[in-house]
């Protein structure tokens, strides 16, 4: 059932298009690179911030607003031109361990956003300082950052386990 | 072209290069380091563009923004040198011979070049680039100079795995 589903995955023209063409894999994967350093970079300064190791002067709830807009933008263009390399070789990628673990680590850090969103956050309008950061914040930060760079190695490790340039 | 050749087989031949060679998570483990700087310098030129362009932060000045990310647009580059060259040092002729690596270290001068022409007035003036509709202007093009360069880099480091050599 799944094996069917991704095998029509890949045949549909989009992905045989990027499987086949001289040159659209890669420029698919240049944006989903552009798009990810975006995505991994505006977190971080959110993260950081979190953490009380930058933007010290600016309250947590000011760097978010700043920050979030950014990210979410990025992540919507990282998704798509993920999902079309993965479509390209669909069967393929779906086994692939690093892959999986990235897939996974994503919702792993998407839960950690919501439970910083829903709980975790509540009253940041106050955390003007480092030092009015609660500790349950900055563990919340320090967690994000650790899977985003999990993330990308995962990422990275992906092209060098499937036959591709690396 | 015969004695870049020559360095490049010399290079690749020694033991220090050998070793990352023979070392499997080496490449994939530098190239992850690599693209997690290049997510910090990116995020940091689109936070301080979108600002110059006065898309984003308004609420806060040019000097602001630019005090709080310029340190992490500045700040990767000793990793991205170190880790860049650990690569060429692995893979001399994949980056030496590859004119789309030189194509990216030319727009790499030049996106830095911009940089230093929008952080250089701020120094000796915070507000130099509010001071008149004329330079609020000049701000805007600058960042939409800037930010195309630091894409096109991005691209051309992706892109440095496709080429052939020359």
């Amino acid at each position: 059932m799944l094996e069917a589903f991704l095998q029509s995955l890949q045949d549909t023209a989009v992905a045989t298009a990027i499987r086949e063409g001289e040159s659209l894999f890669p420029w698919v994967e240049c944006v989903h690179v552009l798009a990810l350093t975006i995505v991994i970079g505006s977190i971080a300064i959110v993260d950081l911030r979190l953490m009380g190791l930058a933007s010290r002067d600016r309250s947590v709830a000011e760097t978010t607003a700043a920050t979030l807009p950014v990210t979410w933008s990025a992540f919507v263009v990282a998704a798509i031109t993920g999902g079309l390399l993965f479509s390209s070789n669909a069967t393929t990628y779906a086994h692939n361990f690093y892959f999986l673990a990235k897939l996974s680590l994503i919702a792993v850090a998407g839960l950690n956003m919501a439970a910083y969103h829903l709980f975790v956050g509540r009253g940041a309008d106050a955390w003007r300082t480092p030092s009015l950061t609660p500790l349950r914040a900055r563990v919340s930060g320090a967690v994000s950052l650790c899977l985003w760079i999990t993330i990308a190695a995962c990422g990275r490790w992906i092209g060098f386990t499937i036959n591709a340039p690396t | 072209m015969q004695s870049l050749d020559l360095f490049c087989t010399w290079l690749a031949a020694t033991p220090l290069s050998q070793t990352i060679q023979s070392i499997e998570w080496v490449i994939p483990a530098v190239q992850t380091v690599h693209i997690l700087a290049v997510a910090a310098v990116m995020a940091s030129v689109l936070m301080i563009d979108l600002r110059l362009m006065g898309l984003g932060a308004r609420d806060q000045t040019i000097m602001a923004v630019a005090k709080r990310f310029l340190p992490f647009v500045w700040w990767p580059l000793p990793i991205l040198l170190a880790t860049g060259s650990t690569l060429i040092v692995a893979e001399p002729a994949r980056a030496l011979e590859n004119p789309v690596f030189y194509l990216k270290m030319g727009l790499l001068l030049a996106a830095a070049g911009i940089t230093l022409i929008c952080q250089i007035p701020l120094a000796r003036n915070a507000a130099f680039w509010e001071l008149s509709s004329r330079r609020r202007w000049a701000a805007r093009l600058i960042a939409s100079v800037s930010l195309p360069l630091w894409v096109a880099v991005i691209f051309a480091g992706r892109w440095i795995a496709y080429i052939q050599r020359a």
